[in-house]
């Protein structure tokens, strides 16, 4: 056993309105620049719909993920190393910038510039590449809310996927439709292949956090992970020359708050938290034979931080306590493996992605009182879970390559919930046969409802701090023999550097660390005393 | 002026090459890329990159061979001059029509594609002229100096001076009566190198061959630095370890 720490996320689909306030505060942190307008870190898609970039999810075209060989083993799907290497040259499978979209501006000068008179002036929009009047013809969400959904709809690879295999056809008439918002960040895979695609070594994932990270100083430009990455989650620069992507924030992370997506979500349906994880399991899991499989034997990879085995281990592998003790009140986990009611996203590219989704009821919910039935009763929803094939099989093939057991199972517990918390707010008393259908007590219920449905930002988001096994030494330090500067190779209380005041090496501003607290806590608490 | 040329500007060319690779490496990793345009336009690259690339390597293996590799090395493996020279004609000729052809698909391409033309510095534009120009050069040079038959032979007089600049004592005397396209050719050809580090070129010189020797996934520490430079003290052992 080999303990690592990964911090991941879960996102409540139930809960998002694709108000694309994640997606436009991401980019104005990160991605705002030239070279990179036609990036987005985290996209915010309508399902059924083609996604950004058109149809990543088809790899049949685009070559990205993991797959197995003739001998069960792992292999990148765009090609060995030395396939990889002979093909330097020109990435034979790179989408273009035409299959996200040309980014454009507008020509506003037109604006200022008019002169008095009876017309309105019209701003024609221009390319950002090309500087030249364009036509715009596509952009990141240009199928939001089903918009040009009998045009575009088939061509979604998973409506079409679902027609091969399971003959199902989904429909996009208006009332015989379903939708629901899918917002994407990069999946922090724990078998990541843009990092095993990057011929140079640049692109990381950190042993510390799991958070995987691009060196903009060893990239060298050759675009192999554009193919590699099956979400289509590392955008190329291309005015630096260099990969990108999103970065959990990391630098947020680091000092305990949430990434910007999470922060800015309106819904708050985003949860961020510490899952332990067995490395050593990692390559065996993803190479399951059955795709069906790489749901549960994900979930076998991750450890209990209540096992005490497992603490002991994961203190000998360097981990420290306030990760150890995040692991334990980890929400994501709570929701990944207690409640088992967040399930991964396309588990069957194989890279173990660990950005997780509880599938949305809403669609079942709706379809059941739009048939005149009470959409909160536990029977007609368990009813319709069962009846409704088209959206599950959707929802299946989204979040379990095809098999609709597990989405079935969550989304029944989710009724369970529903139903369960009506009769409590209608001062009924529930009898627990809602949860006793779905294997859950009452008391677990409620938790979970307290975690889905409160969802206060502390319990949303329980990030330790990069710092803190750091910052408790250096308290440590500070606290008994007066001097925080008096460890080994450290300048000592001398005050100055061998270059005066501020010169040598710097060590943490201890008060700072405190009121840093002091004022987060103010900032984001829920209870009024805290504001004092 | 044969002293200069022949004797001083090689050492010049190469010492640029070094330090300006060991300067670009110290203080512009960042700027150290292909640069690639593939966003802007893959169906023709598709086709003309690898013409290029696969074309300009064999030229600089033929360089090699032909340079570093004295006759009496081809002669011992029982290479006559007559069948180096057909060799070299026909092999090099068809590595330098590749080089040429992918390289004028990939200037057309340049120049024809808006973006990939905005995207087009002021020294790339520079690098290409002697590059382009160069390639030409040395085809001319090969092409106008040899028939089926014969051909000059380098062997005798570039070859050994080139090796003799690694002795430190360049026979300057050799490069005397070689014929002007050659010398020309060479001219350029040392300029070229010293300008690989500062454009955009120096992607050469990341090939990645350790992409073979290192596990799929890479793991890397945050930079302990970053935070709190305390290092950890010495105290109580883990258990375990
Ligand atoms: S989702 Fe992120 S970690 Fe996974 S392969 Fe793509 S870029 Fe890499
Ligand atoms: S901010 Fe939240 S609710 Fe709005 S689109 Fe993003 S994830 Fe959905």
């Amino acid at each position: 056993m080999r303990v690592m720490a990964q911090i991941a996320m879960v996102m409540n689909l139930d809960k998002c309105i694709g108000c694309h306030t994640c997606s436009v505060t991401c980019k104005q942190t990160w991605t705002n620049r030239s070279g990179m307008e036609y990036a987005w870190f985290n996209n915010v898609e309508t399902r059924p719909g083609q996604g950004y970039p058109r149809r990543y999810a088809d790899q049949d075209k685009w070559q990205g993920g993991w797959e197995l060989d003739r001998r069960g083993r792992l292999k990148l799907k765009q090609g060995g190393r030395l396939k990889k290497l002979l093909t330097i040259f020109g990435n034979p499978v790179q989408p273009t910038v035409q299959d996200y979209y040309e980014p454009w501006t507008y020509d506003y000068r037109t604006l200022t510039d008019a002169p008095l008179g009876d017309d309105y002036p019209v701003a024609g929009p221009r390319s950002l590449l090309s500087g030249k009047p364009m036509d715009v013809k596509w952009s990141a969400n240009w199928d939001d809310n089903l918009g040009g959904m009998p045009e575009h709809g088939t061509r979604d690879p998973v409506v079409e996927r679902m027609q091969a295999e399971v003959g199902e056809k989904v429909r996009f008439a208006f009332e015989q439709t379903f939708m629901f918002y899918l917002p994407r960040i990069c999946e922090h895979c724990l078998n990541p292949a843009c990092v095993a695609a990057c011929p140079s070594g640049a692109i990381y994932k950190r042993a510390e956090d799991g958070i995987v990270l691009v060196d903009q100083d060893d990239c060298r430009g050759w675009r192999q992970c554009v193919t590699g990455c099956p979400y289509k989650k590392i955008y190329f620069n291309h005015r630096t020359g260099k990969a990108e992507k999103c970065t959990f924030c990391y630098p947020r992370i680091e000092v305990g708050l949430p990434t910007v997506c999470s922060e800015t979500c309106v819904g708050r349906l985003r949860y961020l938290g510490v899952l332990l994880y067995d490395a050593d399991k990692v390559t065996a899991a993803a190479s399951v034979q059955d795709e069906k499989d790489l749901y549960e034997a994900q979930l076998g990879v991750f450890l209990d931080p209540d096992d005490p085995e497992v603490r002991r281990a994961a203190e000998r592998d360097g981990i420290a306590y306030d990760w150890i003790e995040a692991a334990r009140r980890s929400p994501v986990r709570a929701l990944i493996s207690t409640y088992r009611i967040a399930l991964p996203l396309h588990p069957e590219f194989r890279t173990m992605p660990m950005v997780w989704y509880i599938p949305p009821l809403s669609p079942v919910v709706e379809a059941v009182s739009a048939a005149g039935h009470d959409g909160e009763q536990a029977g007609n929803l368990f009813g319709a879970i069962d009846a409704l094939r088209i959206p599950i099989a959707y929802l299946a093939e989204l979040f379990t390559a095809g098999d609709p057991a597990p989405v079935r199972a969550s989304l029944d517990r989710l009724a369970a919930m529903r139903s369960h918390m009506r009769d409590l707010n209608l001062g009924r008393t529930p009898d627990g046969s809602a949860a006793g259908a779905v294997g859950m007590t009452p008391e677990q219920i409620e938790e979970m409802y307290h975690l889905l449905a409160i969802a206060k930002y502390e319990d949303r988001y329980v990030i330790p701090t990069a710092a803190a096994g750091d910052a408790r030494r250096l308290e440590e330090s500070a606290l008994p023999d007066g001097c925080s500067l008096d460890y080994e190779d450290g300048p000592g209380m001398g005050g100055d550097g061998p270059f005066g005041a501020d010169s040598g090496r710097k060590s943490l501003p201890l008060v700072s660390v405190e009121s840093f607290h002091i004022m987060r806590r103010r900032q984001t608490s829920d209870d009024p005393g805290d504001a004092q | 002026m044969d002293i200069l040329l022949w004797g001083a500007l090689p050492y010049v060319a190469f010492a640029s090459l070094v330090g300006g690779l060991w300067w670009r490496h110290k203080y512009d990793q960042f700027g150290w890329t292909t640069r690639s345009s593939e966003v802007y336009e893959s169906t023709l690259l598709n086709i003309a990159s690898p013409l290029f690339h696969y074309g300009i390597l064999a030229v600089l293996g033929g360089h090699l061979l032909g340079l570093f590799v004295p006759a009496s090395w081809t002669d011992a493996i029982g290479i006559s001059e007559h069948g180096y020279h057909l060799i070299s004609l026909f092999a090099g000729t068809l590595a330098g029509v590749l080089a040429i052809a992918g390289i004028l698909m990939l200037v057309y391409r340049r120049r024809t594609n808006a973006p990939v033309f905005r995207a087009t510095t002021g020294n790339d534009k520079f690098m290409y002229v002697f590059l382009v120009g160069n390639i030409v050069l040395g085809l001319t040079a090969k092409l106008a100096h040899s028939s089926i038959s014969s051909g000059y032979n380098y062997r005798e007089t570039i070859a050994p001076w080139a090796r003799s600049l690694f002795t430190l004592q360049p026979k300057v005397d050799l490069m005397n009566g070689v014929p002007l396209a050659y010398q020309v050719h060479a001219v350029v050809g040392m300029f070229l190198i010293a300008i690989v580090p500062f454009t955009r070129l120096v992607h050469m010189f990341s090939l990645p061959l350790q992409y073979f020797f290192r596990p799929y996934v890479v793991y890397r520490s945050r930079d302990p630095k970053q935070l709190g430079e305390v290092k950890p003290r010495r105290g109580w052992e883990r258990v375990d370890s």
